[in-house]
């Protein structure tokens, strides 16, 4: 047997990371982020953050409603002219602020939701995003959104990807993404 | 033979999704072939921690109840 050994050619640097939008693979997961309201926006957190400590590869994609959410709690007033300002004076912006659909009750609701959360070891929607950006999910800002709010970069929480559209979203589905609407 | 735990995961009293949450970072810092214990009181973590066994191919290596508390170990592939 002749000794030919299969040598790799050393590698002069490390492969390219592929950009966030390029290829994803089967079993991949995309949660497309459109609600703002706060069970939808906790229950997308939860399954965000779970896809993240289960190893898969997950993005979200936050759109019209649901990019309220990721916001800086600390801004209150955001877009640059009169009605994307009323806009957020109207629904104040920040994954800490989030109202429920039904049962608001003027904020009683959210902060009965939120004591029994506390009392019942349950993550708040806040403490999941935290954990799910540091399992490496990936959340990703609708740009027309951006526009039709006003939003800037800077307004919106560190650690989001690149703004993207559509045509993206559903590249990722076409790739074997699989897909959730909330 | 007693099982040589590597990390232990105190995940009692703690709500979907945070006992699998937490074994994960956990696996983050242990060595391939190390073994991780947690335990856990949530009911839904039995079938869960199936879950993410099979999804993350670490293989559950033990798995009992014992006066409400769940154990789970883990084996870092």
């Amino acid at each position: 047997m002749t000794a030919t050994l299969d040598i790799p050619a050393p590698v002069a640097e490390p492969a390219p990371q592929p950009a966030p939008e390029a290829e994803a693979k089967a079993r991949d997961i995309l949660i497309i982020d459109y609600s703002g309201d706060l069970e939808k926006v906790w229950a997308m957190m939860i399954l965000a953050s779970t896809a993240g400590a289960m190893g898969a590869t997950c993005r979200v994609f936050v759109t019209f409603w649901g990019l309220q959410a990721f916001v800086k709690d600390s801004k209150r007033i955001t877009g640059e002219n009169w009605m994307q300002k009323m806009m957020s004076f109207m629904q104040r912006p920040g994954v800490s602020h989030r109202k429920l659909s039904k049962m608001n009750f003027l904020g009683m609701g959210p902060w009965m939701m939120g004591t029994l959360a506390k009392r019942y070891n349950v993550a708040s929607p806040k403490e999941l995003l935290d954990v799910a950006l540091s399992l490496g999910v990936e959340f990703i800002p609708c740009q027309m959104t951006m526009e039709l709010f006003g939003l800037k970069r800077e307004d919106l929480i560190d650690g989001m990807g690149e703004p993207v559209g559509a045509a993206t979203v559903i590249g990722l589905m076409q790739d074997g993404s699989a897909p959730l609407f909330i | 033979m007693a099982l040589e735990i590597a990390i232990r995961v105190d995940a009692r009293n703690l709500s979907c999704p945070m006992p699998i949450v937490k074994t994960a970072q956990a696996f983050k810092t242990a060595a391939a072939g190390a073994l991780v214990e947690v335990v856990a009181t949530d009911p839904g973590s039995v079938k869960d921690f199936e879950a993410w066994s099979k999804a993350t191919g670490n293989p559950l290596v033990e798995s009992g109840v014992e006066g409400g508390v769940y154990r789970f170990v883990l084996r870092k592939k």
